[in-house]
């Protein structure tokens, strides 16, 4: 049965993007079993709790990384280290490492990163050695570069105005750079994860978002249709193996 | 030691309540569609310690439902149009039901929805006998596809006409779950108890809204959906009044209860059972710390028995 100690307290709530912070949390990380899963935020004086993935775990601290983009997430940055949250955590399936392949790649755009570094982590631990590719807009969007580096593995950037790193997309890397992946992992923008799946061969996962009404199969606000039938993207999801996709 | 000298002090209070003939070891049902089949939640707490629990709509076939997103946000509730999602009757009862058997072992309310009588009676006769299962809850919010597409719920002779031909085909208590969306609820209440309704839920969602600023468009991929949270409590209670001084069948109270006090003040309006819905989705233990919270509350107002409220 999963605790009901849903207390978190913030320890720190720091900008590290242009509209991008870090939130580090203390509180019970016990239930969490894989990389890419999620925790279900209740923000004061909003009715719905916002989802958010974990970008890192280490003892009884958690990370999570946000952009700010409304009154949910606005109220979140304006919160100080010391006050308390009320977190339903470890929600969702997670990412599956056992699957991997020989060489796997990693792509992320945006604030696909937090999991994304969270999974590479869990990967190294494992003697997995992942290639990591993150894609932004421009160098003015980009988060966690230095957090990815210190993580010592082959590493990428792109962004779409040649600002950083390649210009172009997080799959043109593949390319130029000459990579062979046999396995992807994807989190990031809805018309990145399409371009993905369908320029990518190879087999691999994908984490989905969706407006979720509870965030733990309750409610069946957030049902996929899949090609293994339908699933919620919080229970089933919201990792995704890509012939599970139907693109519209 | 002195725990029990604390509580031996205290009268005993009798969470117990009846609809008609059904008892329940107290009046806390989580709603239809918020609650799933149940058997999910007990990851969350031992399920056992419900009233009853109120499955997820029913129709005769398997539905996907809606579109996303299904779901939009608002001062202190929720809009949503899953489109009655679920895999049909006969998964319900030969997957779904047996699992939420091994987690609950109280009475079971069947939510059952159709857009046709014949859709509502074939899902009813299909239940009936089902072990556990010892209430229907028939959802008329659903459009009528030979009624050009007005729900059931808002025109009183369709509700009859459905009543009817439910109780042809099965002897368990039929509730009808109201609309709140019509002109007057008492009198589309009154047709279902004359044609045979063993009881009420009042009320199913209000029709709302809401349009992002961002993009101009409605948040909801089918623009409209169902209103429910605590916003909606005070019409719901209204509903219930105006309802249960009207008809002399139970009414099982529902709209906006997340706490104790709302179950009290459900049950002083006239309502005989209350069901939770949204509560439960921004607190999986919602329904437990309700029931949890019950006896202070009564020992609070002086009530020892929850059955000396209500009717
Ligand atoms: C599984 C999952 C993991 C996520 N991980 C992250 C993360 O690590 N970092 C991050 O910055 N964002 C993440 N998101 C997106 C994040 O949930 C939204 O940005 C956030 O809910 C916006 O809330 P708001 O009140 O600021 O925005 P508003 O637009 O005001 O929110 C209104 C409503 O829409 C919902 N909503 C709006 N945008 C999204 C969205 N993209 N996905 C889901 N619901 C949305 C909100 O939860 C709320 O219910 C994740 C979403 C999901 C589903
Ligand atoms: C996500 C969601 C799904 C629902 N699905 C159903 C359903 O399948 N059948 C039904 O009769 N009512 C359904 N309802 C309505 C609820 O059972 C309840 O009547 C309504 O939400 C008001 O109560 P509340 O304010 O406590 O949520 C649903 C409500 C929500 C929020
Ligand atoms: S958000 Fe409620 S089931 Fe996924």
């Amino acid at each position: 049965m999963r605790s009901n100690d849903t207390t978190y307290t913030i320890l720190d709530n720091s900008w590290i993007g242009a509209n991008t912070k870090l939130m580090l949390l203390e509180g019970p990380t016990e239930e969490f079993t894989r990389p890419g899963q999620f925790v279900n935020i209740a923000v004061p004086g909003f009715t719905l709790r916002r989802p958010i993935s974990v970008c890192d775990i280490e003892g009884d601290t958690l990370t999570i990384v946000y952009d700010v983009v409304g009154g949910g997430t606005e109220t979140l940055a304006n919160m100080k280290a010391g006050q308390k949250l009320d977190i339903l955590a470890a929600l969702g399936n997670g990412f599956d490492i056992s699957r991997c392949g020989e060489q796997p790649v990693l792509l992320a755009g945006g604030v696909g990163c937090p999991p994304i570094y969270s999974l590479a982590k869990h990967m190294i631990a494992n003697d997995i050695l992942p290639t990591v590719i993150l894609g932004f807009n421009s160098d003015k969007r980009m988060i966690m570069i230095e957090q990815f580096e210190n993580l010592d593995i082959p590493f990428y950037v792109a962004t779409l105005d040649g600002s950083y790193g390649e210009k172009g997309y997080v799959t043109d890397v593949i390319r130029t750079e000459g990579l062979n992946p046999d396995y992807f992992y994807a989190c990031g923008p809805l018309p990145m994860l399409k371009a993905i799946c369908g320029q990518l061969s190879i087999p691999g996962q994908v984490s989905l978002e969706a407006r979720m009404g509870c965030g733990f199969g309750a409610c069946m606000c957030c049902s996929l249709e899949t090609t293994r039938g339908a699933k919620r993207i919080c229970k089933e999801g919201p990792v995704f193996e890509k012939d599970e996709l139907i693109w519209k | 030691m002195e725990m029990t000298e604390h509580t031996e002090n205290r009268p005993a209070r009798d969470l117990r309540v009846k609809l008609g003939n059904v008892e329940l070891k107290n009046p806390v049902i989580p709603a239809s569609g918020c609650f799933g089949y149940g058997y999910g939640m007990s990851e969350y707490y031992d399920i056992d310690v419900l009233g009853s629990i109120s499955f997820k709509g029913t129709t005769l076939e398997p539905r996907f439902g809606n579109p996303l997103p299904r779901v939009a946000e608002c001062t202190a509730g929720m809009i949503n149009s899953v489109g009655l999602q679920n895999p049909g009757i006969e998964a319900v009862i030969s997957e779904e039901l047996p699992k939420m058997r091994e987690a609950f072992h109280g009475p079971i309310i069947a939510n059952i929805s159709g857009f046709s009588i014949e859709e509502y009676r074939e899902c009813c006769r299909r239940i009936d006998g089902e072990k556990q299962v010892e209430i229907i809850e028939l959802n008329v919010s659903c459009p009528n596809v030979h009624g050009g597409g007005m729900a059931f719920g808002t025109c009183a002779t369709s509700v009859a006409d459905v009543v009817k031909a439910v109780k042809e085909v099965t002897t368990l208590p039929v509730y009808v779950k109201l609309s709140p969306n019509v002109t007057d609820i008492v009198a589309i209440a009154r047709a279902a108890e004359e044609a045979g309704a063993d009881g009420l839920c009042v009320i199913n969602t209000l029709l709302g809204m809401r349009i992002d600023l961002k993009t101009r468009k409605p948040v909801i991929a089918n623009v409209m959906g169902g209103f429910s949270g605590q916003a909606v409590f005070p019409v719901a209670l209204r509903m219930v009044w105006q309802v249960s001084h009207a008809v002399n069948i139970p009414v099982i109270g529902c709209g906006g209860v997340a706490t104790a006090d709302n179950v009290l003040e459900m049950m002083m309006a006239g309502a005989s059972a209350v069901e939770v819905g949204t509560a439960n989705l921004i607190n999986p233990w919602a329904c437990r710390d309700i029931i949890d919270a019950l006896p202070a509350a009564m020992e609070k107002y002086g009530i020892e028995s929850l059955s000396e409220l209500g009717r």
